[in-house]
């Protein structure tokens, strides 16, 4: 782990200058014939993609294994169990309320449907559900949420705000300001910085409940932060970004390799993974050779969803050995 | 005697009865009863598991005023349950929410005491029930509490480490200021190992006193519905005499 750290938190920062370099090629001549115009490019446009990608990344890494620890679950993810989804949900109905350039409507909306969702969770599948049962409490909320939002776009007030709302739904980073980078990386440095609080106490989670309540955990308070802190840092996100999907799967799996398996002190390394494998897809949406970038949700999802599939075999055929 | 704990008052509603009880230090207490009588319940509530209701204090010391890095060395939990779905490494797991000051070298010595050495660096959820059950037991016993709270011990052991285990627990407590508090079913193993016997029925304890004599007594019969016999115990009737 104290290897893997500094190892990790190079490779972040050079994806992300890979993120602001690249594409090179327009901006070389221009650095030559207009420095300040090529540094506004660097500073205005380039750098909030890059950062939002480096912060919602880390927070779905770190709120992923979060969620899997206090679940006991390695297959919980804010997808899986709804909070994404539910805060989509949220941003939506926040948006038609009061329009998508209001980042507090948004953000609150979002943040609000993803503790909708995570409450439900917690109220359907009780707090130490088998897999399966916190599996298809999560699909059912998902879906639920999924219905909502496609009939909130069906009754959207008009085109644009129904074009707004899908393309935004996709997952994007692009055309943000420093302002709502910001606004996405502030909650998020801050529900990341809390969560690391309880690694320890999330270690034990392992022991079931009844020992951690031995060893004089409050097992109550700490499901209240962890869902709380997640919704607010992954809320925050999706109300700037959209819904972003697996990442917070596919993070805290690795991240366990390095930290031997413990799901608490997973979450740093699933923070510094999530953000390199968000930041590496956003370079991915554009080297796309289509001639325009790709959804940034469509990506992660089509790399992930065969990610999932593998785990679950991998699951399946190590259970059975 | 002062005791070295003293419970008063415990309760969980709809599973424990207020009850009173004081365990004196080097003293080995068998906890027996029928499914549902309340014997987990009443490990719960010493152990403050579940928001119990009553004072506990170990060693003159509420365990709730301690906080989680020192709480391991007052008092130690092994829960009925040896499920451990994560694929946590077997070594991590018995180091896993010890008080701070336990050493690795004190884990390393506790994980040979119950024949863990070869299992040290497996997956947890690849052992079988009864290694994982040594291995949680280990967990236990590693911080020195002074109270030992064990939830059926030796259910999933083989029986040389129900020997071994209950030996070691007899040992631990030779002129120590340690209480252990032990639910289980076997009779004969509270006979031969207990200094002090609990008989729990319907959320209460009914009988409370030195083990060979209340095996010896209707308690037996009344709670259990069996009576002794020359190849051990038998049901005292066809019918539960209990219904």
């Amino acid at each position: 782990m104290k290897q893997w750290t500094p190892l990790l938190l190079v490779a972040v920062l050079a994806a992300l200058a890979v993120s602001l370099a690249l594409p090179w090629a327009p901006l070389a001549p221009l650095w030559q014939r207009d420095p300040a115009l090529a540094q506004a490019i660097i500073v205005e446009l380039r750098l909030p993609r890059a950062l939002l990608a480096l912060f919602y990344g880390a927070m779905l890494g770190a709120s992923g294994a979060a969620i899997q620890a206090m679940f006991a679950n390695p297959l919980a993810s804010p997808d899986l169990t709804g909070s994404t989804s539910g805060a989509a949900l949220g941003a939506v109905v926040a948006a038609y309320l009061f329009g998508f350039a209001s980042p507090f409507a948004l953000a609150f909306g979002a943040v609000a449907g993803a503790l909708g969702a995570l409450g439900l969770l917690l109220l359907l599948a009780g707090p130490k559900a088998e897999t399966a049962t916190f599996l298809l409490a999560g699909i059912a909320i998902s879906a639920l949420a999924g219905a909502l939002t496609t009939l909130a776009l069906a009754l959207a007030p008009s085109p644009f705000a129904f074009y707004d709302a899908y393309q935004w739904l996709m997952g994007s980073l692009i055309d943000r300001s420093l302002g709502q980078a910001a606004f996405a990386a502030i909650p998020a440095t801050l529900a990341i910085v809390l969560l690391l609080r309880f690694a320890g106490p999330l270690d034990t989670m392992v022991l079931g409940e009844e020992v951690m309540q031995s060893l004089g955990h409050k097992i109550g308070r700490l499901r209240l932060w962890v869902v709380c802190l997640t919704a607010l840092g992954v809320g925050a996100c999706v109300a700037v970004c959209g819904a972003v999907g697996f990442i917070g799967l596919v993070a805290p799996v690795f991240a366990r390799r390095i930290v031997r398996g413990h799901p608490g002190r997973a979450i740093l390394p699933a923070a510094l993974i999530g953000a390199l494998l968000l930041v590496s897809a956003d370079l991915l949406t554009r080297s796309a050779p289509i001639g325009r970038s790709l959804p940034l949700g469509v990506i992660t999802a089509l790399l992930g969803a065969p990610f999932f599939l593998w785990l679950v075999a991998h699951m399946r055929w190590s259970l059975s050995r | 005697m002062t005791a070295l704990v003293a419970a008063k008052q415990l309760a969980l509603p709809g599973r424990l009865e207020p009850t009173d009880l004081y365990l004196q230090a080097g003293q080995l207490t068998c906890l027996v009863g029928p499914n549902g009588s309340g014997k987990t319940s009443l490990l719960h509530a010493i152990g403050r598991i579940g928001g119990p209701k009553g004072e506990v204090s170990i060693a003159g010391i509420d365990p709730a005023k301690v906080p989680p890095s020192r709480r391991g060395h007052m008092l130690s939990y092994l829960a009925a349950s040896r499920d451990i779905a994560w694929p946590l490494i077997a070594h991590d797991l018995v180091a896993l929410g010890q008080p701070e000051d336990v050493s690795p070298a004190r884990i390393a010595e506790t994980l040979s005491l119950f024949g863990l050495d070869s299992l040290a660096d497996r997956r947890v959820d690849r052992l079988s029930t009864g290694e994982r059950s040594r291995l949680l037991i280990a967990r236990v016993l590693a911080a020195d509490a002074t109270l030992l709270l064990l939830d059926e011990p030796i259910a999933n052991l083989d029986p040389l480490w129900q020997l071994r285990l209950l030996d070691h627990l007899r040992s631990m407590l030779w002129g120590a200021n340690r209480a252990v508090l032990v639910a289980m079913h076997d009779l004969e193993m509270a006979r031969r190992y207990a200094d002090r016997l609990l008989i729990m029925n319907e959320g209460r304890i009914v009988a409370d006193g030195e083990p060979a004599a209340l095996l010896a007594s209707d308690h037996i019969t009344a709670v259990f519905g069996i009576v002794p016999s020359a190849s051990g115990w038998q049901p005292s009737s066809p019918e539960d005499p209990r219904s």
